[in-house]
Parts: C-alpha cells; structure tokens; sequence
C-alpha cells in the first residue's frame, strides 16, 4: 500500500522566468541601460519606430535585440544603418523570455549609457505574459487595425507602460474612432502616456525619444 | 503557443516539491490558471504525457482550475465580468477597473506517493 498525500505548493509557473527578469533588470540598471520592450501585432511598425526613434536620442546610444521567429530581415537592415543589433531566432516560440535575454545580454556589449530596445515577436496575447528585464513596455498599435483592439486585448494595454498608435498619416483614409479606442485604454489603464505617430512622415517621435530619455531607472 | 515550456516549468516545479518531501511518484498537480494568463488548458495533458516521461510525474493527472476575469467596479465595488467592447458596472453604469482575479497562474497542490 502506497499512502497518497497531498501537498500545498502555491508557486507561480512564472517565478523562474521573473526571477530571471529581475536579475537582467538589476543587471542592465547597473550599466545605465533603460530596457524596452517593443510589442504589437506583425506589421504595426515595431522596427519602424525604433528607427524613427534613434535620431531623436540626444544623450542615450541605442542599443537593439531584435525577435523574429526566423528571418533576420530587421537585424540585417538596422547593422547596415550602424546600430548595435542582437538576432534571437524563437523557431516557433510565440515570444520572448527572460532566459533568451539573459543569453543575448552576455552577448552584447553596452560601452555606455543608453537605452535597449527589444523587438518582441509579433503578437498581442503572450509577450505581455512574460517579462524579460522591461523597465518600460511601449505597445505600438495602429489606426489601419481599428480602434477596438483594447477591448479585444485587453491584458496587452493594461500592462503598457507607454502606447504608440502609429500611421497616423493614414487616418485620412480609414475609420478609426480614436474616442473609443483612448476610452477602451483609460479604463484599464488610467496614466499610461498615448503618442500619436507616423513611420512614414516621422510625427511624433521626438516626444516619444524625449519620454523614454526622461525615464529613469528605477 | 508556448504550451511546451511552460509544461516543462510545471514539471520541474512539481518535482521539486515532490523530491522534498520525500516523495516516489507525483499522482496528480492542480493548477490555478486565469483565463488572461493566456494558457489554454486543453492541452496540457497531451503535452504533460510526453514531457513527464521518464520523471516523477509521469502518469500523472493535471486538473486545471479555470478563473474568469472579473474587473472592480470604482463607483460602487461590484465585482464582474465584463461583456465584450465594454468595461461597464452591470449594477450602476460604472467603470469597471482591472483586478488581479483572473491573471492566477500557479501550481495550487501536487499529490504524491511516498
Ligand atoms: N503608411 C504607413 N506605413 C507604415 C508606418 N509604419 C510602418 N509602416 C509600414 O508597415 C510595414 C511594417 O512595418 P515594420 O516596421 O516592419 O513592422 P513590424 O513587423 O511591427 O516590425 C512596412 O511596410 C512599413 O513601411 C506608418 O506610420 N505609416
Ligand atoms: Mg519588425
Ligand atoms: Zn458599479
């Protein structure tokens, strides 16, 4: 006769991967690095942003992690451009953890103070799940998706940190009810900071670069 | 979907437990799991079979303990769960605000064989 017993556990399935977190977090604080991480669905213009980001940075050098399940179309593209990037391939993994950029970190050289960008994979349900060292999480969404996105993602804008709603050059053209959309976000998140932006003209990315260069570390 | 790595951190920290306290074999976990923690429930046993192989948990029964997202409303304190492109109290037409019932993601219990 075997005797069954139960016993009392209570631990989170995440407490390995935000432990990781932490550590990367401390870790990159140390050497004066503000971590970002990029999210939004496929083709809402993470990359995009960052390099419309860049040249607005006056005191911070960039520096770039970018996830892709396979390509490295945006690693290849922002070296040639002259910015420190870092590939990870997912092969199928739906997003990035903390092991993966841990790993890349040890990779990377940070000669000085800046502020790293990380390229989540594209995706609005698991990213916002795990985190993998972020001070800051920006959530790019878009006027050609439509202003119901908060309602049907809703753990994604309650957890940003700063929210772009980018082709803004594009509202001419579709019927984005910004109203709805900035009501949807205030109700789960009351301050998070909304810029509106554009890849294709550049509006609206010196603030962004001025908020993110503001931001301290803590 | 991120299923499999998730399996394996379930596997690993059920183990531990089990090893702790002296344990043969895990019979079965029980999970907590919300419905925005984005884990679908379905299917894990398939991936908890395979993975488990060969460990301390093979052979075991996962339960899962789903919780539907409930937000607080700030006028009058309702608890509810919101109907789709609205974030509106059903008790007073209040906002309703984020809680954390509904994000749950944790082992609650294992139960093992000495
Ligand atoms: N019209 C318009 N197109 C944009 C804008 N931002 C990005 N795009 C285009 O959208 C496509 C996807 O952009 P990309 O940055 O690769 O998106 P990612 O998949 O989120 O990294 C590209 O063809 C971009 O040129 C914008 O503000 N306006
Ligand atoms: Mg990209
Ligand atoms: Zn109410």
């Amino acid at each position: 006769m075997h005797d069954v017993m139960k016993l009392d556990v209570k631990e989170n399935i995440h407490s390995e991967n935000d432990h990781i977190a932490e550590h990367v977090k401390q870790h990159l604080s140390e050497d004066g690095i503000l971590v970002v991480n990029v999210m939004g669905a496929p083709g809402v213009g993470k990359t995009t942003t960052l390099k419309n980001i860049f040249p607005h940075l006056k005191t911070k050098k960039p520096y770039v992690i970018e996830g892709d399940i396979e390509s490295d179309i945006d690693t290849v593209d922002l070296r040639n451009m002259g910015f420190d990037t870092y590939q990870i391939n997912t092969f199928g993994a739906c997003h990035l953890d903390a092991p993966l950029i841990h790993d890349a970190i040890h990779h990377m050289d940070f000669d000085r103070e800046g502020i790293l960008f990380i390229e989540n994979i594209g995706n609005l349900v698991c990213p916002a799940e795990f985190s993998i060292g972020e001070h800051v999480k920006m959530l790019i969404s878009t006027v050609t998706e439509g202003s119901d996105k908060p309602y049907k993602y809703p753990l994604a804008f309650e957890k940003a940190d700063l929210i772009l709603i980018n082709k803004c050059d594009l509202l001419p053209y579709v019927d984005f009810d910004e109203e709805f959309f900035v009501k949807g976000v205030r109700a789960q998140n009351e301050d998070v900071p909304i810029f509106k932006v554009s890849g294709r003209t550049g509006e609206g990315f010196a603030d962004v670069a001025a908020w993110l260069e503001a931001r301290d570390l803590g | 979907m991120h299923e499999y790595p998730i399996t394996q951190q379930i596997i690993k920290i059920a183990e531990n437990h089990a090893r702790e306290a002296g344990a043969e074999k895990v019979k079965a976990v029980n999970l907590v799991v919300g419905d925005y923690s984005g884990f679908i429930g379905d299917s894990i046993q398939m991936y908890f079979d395979i993975i488990s192989e060969g460990t301390l948990c093979e052979g075991a029964d996962v339960r899962v303990k789903r919780v539907k997202p409930k937000l607080r409303c700030e006028s009058c304190g309702t608890y509810f769960e919101r109907k789709l492109f609205s974030f509106e109290c059903p008790a007073c037409g209040g906002e309703g605000r984020p809680t954390e019932i509904g994000k749950e993601f944790y082992i609650d219990s294992i139960e093992v064989e000495k």
